[in-house]
């Protein structure tokens, strides 16, 4: 057991080196891309937007819950791409061929994409206060909106790396990546309510586990805790039975590529 | 005899979809001694040693590290070995020492254990200077230093390098060949694959030449020069279009054991040169076939190679040449 601590942490150490050491990537890493959504896209279509369609007092407050599931997105879908390099430069041969448990390093990266997609979903939500978005539930809420982040991220990086241990080339991981990301926004309600979309993209976004979590997470920031409860009291089943798919998936992907 | 055996392999075979990467392979490794696989590009080398380190599954057949099957105890395995990845296993943001750090750590090595150790290494491939920056400063002899040190660092019964001098220019090459014939002194047991003839004849105590995933031979260099049997008769000829009528004149004389074409002459494997000489040069005489360059050597490892497998080992895979 200790053992597998020692793995674990010094493998986890690894990543959080990497990224320290480029200075660039670590500033965009905090102050990401995601945060020009919430600014750009909340501020833009603050009078475009109908109020009473969204359901919320302007169109920032209720982009903040699509822009936090968004960050858990993105950076579950790119989780897996140091693992792909790893493997494509003999990295992960090297740590593979060392008396480790086979899940150290899969356990590691979880590790580190879940802290780092919660801090900056810290920092979105404190960007969003600075826009007059407070967090209805409190801190209490804060905590929750991490567990469901934590719970969808937990499935998404099981995808992303099932990708990298199964695609020949690096270029085939980032055009599914590509491919897969766009829709799951759009076919979600990260962007406007279920019941303003077109029939069949709200039917078609019923079943996108997104649509899940920001149904969660909307009514925590929004509405307070009588209306977020049963919402979060669903999402918490939806989500581990997401991951238990995923993560069966992932680790058939790297039984089959590390042997 | 009786020495003890550090690997066996036993009918090892491993398909990629229909593709044979490895066919039927047996062998056995002596504990102690500098074991090479040497064969050209897409023989099968990388492929058996990533059975031998537990990275890959065999299709059939098995392999065990001292006693221990590679599939059913692969942790134990591991435990005993170090490996040297054929490409550069290198993460370009961490710096030489934190390398060697992270891999104490999946070694389980006590934090003093690992300084010691990391320092020792450091030394040993002198990059003492260069331990503090990362990789992607390191030229690529400084890598391949690193990469060396990775693989020693859990102090291995077995150390597996995967081509270790790729490459290298002629300083770094010998200087490889000096730490691998000081792990051996140390009693180290060292697994390398090559398609370097010079570094399979002067490194190896005994090799096994593989082709198309076969074993063509298998024998120390000396046991393999000799049993080719004879020495060879290289001719340059002036007209290259009577080589091939000189070659089958040549064919069936006695004393010739047997006659090779090359792209400007022949290669000729004769039983002694005293009695073959006159016949050769008589029969190019009389079939006015001008000798432009005649040599004559002992056999060297790449005619051994040429006798097993027809074709020099610079020569593109699957393509044997006449
Ligand atoms: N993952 C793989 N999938 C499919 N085929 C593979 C795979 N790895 C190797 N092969 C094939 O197996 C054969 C043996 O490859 P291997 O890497 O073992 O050769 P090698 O002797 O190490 O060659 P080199 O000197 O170029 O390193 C080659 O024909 C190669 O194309
Ligand atoms: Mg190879």
């Amino acid at each position: 057991m200790t053992e597998y601590w020692q793995e674990i942490s010094a493998l986890t150490m690894r990543w959080v080196r990497r990224l320290s050491r480029e200075k660039f990537s670590m500033l965009f890493t905090l102050v990401q891309p995601m945060l020009f959504w919430l600014i750009f896209f909340g501020n833009l279509f603050q009078r475009a937007a109908d109020t009473q369609v969204t359901q919320a007092p302007n169109y920032i407050s209720f982009l903040a819950a699509g822009v936090v599931v968004m960050t858990v997105l993105n950076n579950g879908l790119a989780g897996g791409v140091d693992l792909l390099f790893d493997k494509e430069n003999g990295f992960l041969e090297r740590l593979m061929s060392a008396p480790i448990r086979r899940s150290s390093v899969i356990l590691s990266r979880f590790i580190f994409v879940m802290t780092i997609t919660s801090l900056q979903v810290l920092v979105i939500l404190g960007v969003a206060s600075l826009f007059g978005v407070h967090p209805a539930t409190g801190l209490l809420g804060v905590a929750t909106i991490l567990l469901i982040g934590m719970l969808f991220g937990v499935g998404l990086t099981a995808i992303s790396m099932a990708m990298a241990f199964s695609v020949k080339s690096h270029g085939d991981f980032f055009s599914v990546l590509g491919f897969l990301s766009l829709p799951m926004i759009f076919l979600s309600s990260a962007l406007v309510p279920l019941a303003a979309m077109p029939g069949w993209m709200s039917f078609l976004a019923r079943f996108n586990p997104m649509t899940w979590a920001i149904d969660a997470v909307r009514p925590l920031i929004l509405s307070g805790w009588s209306e977020a409860l049963p919402h979060v009291a669903m999402v918490i089943p939806v989500m581990l039975a997401f991951d238990a798919i995923c993560l069966y998936g992932g680790v058939k992907a790297f039984r089959r590529a590390m042997g | 005899m009786d020495r003890a055996i550090a690997i066996e392999v036993n009918r090892l075979c491993k398909d990629y979809g229909s593709h044979r990467a490895v066919a039927d392979l047996s062998f056995q490794v002596y504990e102690g001694e500098i074991f090479g696989l040497l064969g050209p590009n897409g023989a099968g080398k990388s492929t058996t040693l990533r059975i031998l380190i537990t990275l890959l599954q065999p299709t059939s057949g098995n392999a065990s590290i001292f006693g221990h099957d590679t599939v059913r105890e692969a942790d134990r395995v591991r435990r005993l070995i170090g490996y040297v990845p054929q490409e550069r296993a290198i993460d370009r943001f961490l710096t030489g020492r934190e390398h060697l750090q992270l891999l104490s750590a999946l070694y389980h090595l006590t934090r003093e254990d690992a300084a010691r150790r990391i320092n020792e290494l450091l030394k040993l491939v002198d990059l003492e200077a260069h331990a503090d920056r990362p990789a992607k400063t390191y030229s690529g002899g400084m890598k391949r230093k690193l990469d060396i040190a990775c693989g020693l660092l859990p102090n291995p019964k077995i150390l597996f390098l995967d081509e270790p001098t790729l490459g290298l220019d002629v300083q770094s090459r010998l200087r490889i060949w000096e730490y691998v014939r000081m792990l051996k002194a140390r009693g180290m047991t060292v697994v390398m694959t090559t398609n370097y003839l010079d570094e399979a004849d002067q490194l190896c105590d005994r090799l096994a030449i593989i082709d198309g995933g076969c074993i063509k031979a298998l024998g120390s260099p000396t046991e393999l020069k000799v049993a080719l049997g004879g020495d060879i008769v290289s001719l340059t000829i002036k007209e290259t279009d009577r080589i091939a009528g000189l070659a089958s004149a040549l064919a069936n004389q006695p004393a010739i054991k047997t006659v090779r074409t090359t792209s400007n002459g022949l290669d000729i494997r004769v039983e002694s040169p005293e009695k073959a000489l006159p016949i050769i040069l008589e029969t190019a005489n009389r079939l006015g076939c001008g000798i432009e360059f005649i040599e004559y050597h002992r056999p060297r490892l790449d005619d051994v190679f040429i006798a097993h497998t027809g074709r020099r080992i610079t020569d593109t895979a699957e393509q044997p040449v006449e």
